[in-house]
């Protein structure tokens, strides 16, 4: 009588790869790798976003104060500037806006001032909004002298640029942690191969074919990947929650949960994705390594 | 007349790797300018001292190596001309049962003997009773949960033939099946195999085992130095 088995736990595994590529280091450095790509990642959603809104206030406004308060002087300057060239046009700044402008410090009652002590301003609109020109500048300078530029688009426009530099080396940061995962896969796989060469040996020469093998170490590689990484991307949620919610303030997101502005769609990619790469280079590194067999 | 089942034409061997030898200079042949013709349903014994060349014919034969020149037909496909993608599927028309018996160390009796079966896609509920059937054939049917450490030499060897046929090939290849056995297990190995005979494989059998031969007389090839010297 014959002692049939009633399970075959392993009997799916005929490389023996639960041992060969066991479920702890691998998973634990894509876990790792997965939480610097959703800090990357979200630190390039955040860096984004500031471009973003900083780009959206970013104006060619010039604002010019005049030394004195002199009509006569103040047309004159008027002329000077509107004639230099990278300026648009350029207008005084209207008694009521300057007032409005004005209401938030010194009180809505600004009646009983002496017209003395308002400062006399000129708007120039300039024809470029990217950056107020050295010559422009000096040339300003030349022609009312005394007069101070006030131009905000100058910082903004280095913010926006600062922005646009830390979005694209958060997506480099990005590249470079899925470049390492693969390296790592790549270093797995080779010790799994090295552990079970006599068993892909027999299994070839029973007649396994090449995606047979591969398939095999690709898929376990794939669950270990995947688990790894959905772990990862778990335990960095916590941290992301805390910095979205302290860049809140620049982003100008102040209402609504932290929670609700992570880049959810990348970071609910991340596991399968880390999957999939893990399962490519699997593929590849078995495929190419099979090769060798007749 | 019996159809060819391997045709050897002025087959050749020669290890590509200087490395295997450590010796400078040319490496020697292997194998050189065979030529036979083992016909569908033959058994033949391969002969030949120590380093004659046998385990590098079943090589040949199993698809483990390419000849260097010469042309090797199996199945009616030229070896050479073969596609690298095309061969698994002429391995698993080939059964092999290796001297030291190959078993996976952590895979129970049944899940060894079970391989080829899993590997062609064979519905589980099959599998079982193939496999069944087959372990109860060479005399294995309490041991089918038992891992190879803990099996005999013998029970080992016959867990090997049991994984070689039990897809039912229609090449089978043992190199030195009972080296490593007494004579009363070796009997039983080679009954085996005479069985498979029966039922209709053909069957090459690398041995230095006189009584055996004497036991089964058969077509043999001689190999010596590489070269076949005699077949009949």
């Amino acid at each position: 009588m014959v002692d049939a088995p009633t399970s075959l736990p392993r009997g799916r595994d005929p490389l023996g790869l639960r041992h060969a590529l066991a479920d702890r280091l691998l998973p634990a450095l894509v876990g790792a790798m997965a939480m610097l790509a959703a800090l990357a990642l979200t630190a390039a959603e955040g860096a984004g976003v500031l471009a973003s809104r900083w780009r959206g206030e970013l104006t060619g406004i010039v604002t010019v104060q005049m030394p004195d308060t002199d009509p006569a002087r103040a047309a004159a300057a008027l002329a000077s500037l509107a004639a230099l060239p990278g300026v648009a046009n350029a207008r005084p700044i209207a008694p009521e806006r300057l007032a409005a402008l004005l209401t938030p410090w010194l009180g809505p009652n600004m009646a009983g001032l002496p017209e003395q002590l308002l400062p006399s301003l000129i708007e120039l609109r300039l024809t470029t909004s990217s950056s107020v020109p050295e010559a422009l500048a000096a040339q300003l300078a030349a022609a009312v002298p005394g007069a101070a530029v006030e131009w905000q688009g100058l910082w903004l426009g280095r913010l926006v640029a600062l922005s646009d530099n830390l979005r694209r080396i958060a997506l480099s940061v990005l590249l470079l942690v899925a470049g390492v995962a693969v390296a790592v896969v790549v270093v797995a796989v080779q010790a799994g191969i090295a552990a079970r060469r006599e068993s892909i040996a027999i299994l070839h020469g029973i007649g396994a074919t090449d995606g047979a093998i591969a398939g095999r170490f690709a898929s376990r590689i794939a669950w270990l990947a995947g688990t790894g990484a959905l772990a990862g991307t778990l335990l960095a949620l916590p941290l992301l929650v805390g910095l979205v919610g302290l860049a809140a303030p620049l982003t100008g997101a102040v209402q609504g949960a932290p929670w609700a502005r992570l880049p959810w769609l990348g970071l609910v990619l991340l596991p399968p994705g880390a999957a999939l790469l893990g399962w490519s280079a699997a593929q590849a590194t078995l495929r190419l390594w099979l090769q060798r067999l007749p | 007349m019996l159809a060819a089942m391997i045709r050897l034409a002025e087959v050749g061997l020669r290890y590509a790797a200087p490395a295997l030898t450590g010796q400078p200079g040319p490496v020697p042949d292997a194998l050189r300018d065979l030529s036979c013709i083992l016909p569908a349903g033959s058994f033949h014994w391969l002969l030949g001292p120590s380093g004659a060349g046998k385990s590098s014919l079943l090589a040949l034969l199993h698809l483990a190596l390419r000849p260097s020149r010469g042309e090797l037909e199996i199945f009616g496909h030229r070896i050479r001309e073969t596609p690298r993608a095309a061969l698994p599927a002429l391995r698993r028309r080939i059964g092999m049962v290796p001297q030291d018996s190959r078993l996976l160390p952590y895979l129970t009796v049944f899940d060894n003997v079970a391989l080829p079966l899993r590997l062609a896609g064979v519905a589980e509920a099959q599998i079982r009773a193939d496999v069944t059937e087959m372990l109860d054939w060479v005399g294995l049917a309490t041991k089918t949960m038992t891992l190879p450490a803990a099996l005999s030499g013998g029970e080992q060897q016959r867990a090997a033939l049991a994984r070689a046929v039990v897809a039912r090939p229609a090449l089978l290849l043992a190199d030195e099946p009972t080296g490593n056995l007494d004579l009363p297990q070796a009997r039983r190995v080679l009954a085996l195999l005479r069985e498979m005979h029966r039922l209709g494989t053909t069957i090459v059998v690398a041995t230095h085992a006189a009584t055996l031969i004497e036991e089964y007389p058969a077509p043999a090839l001689y190999l010596q130095e590489g070269a076949l010297i005699a077949h009949g």
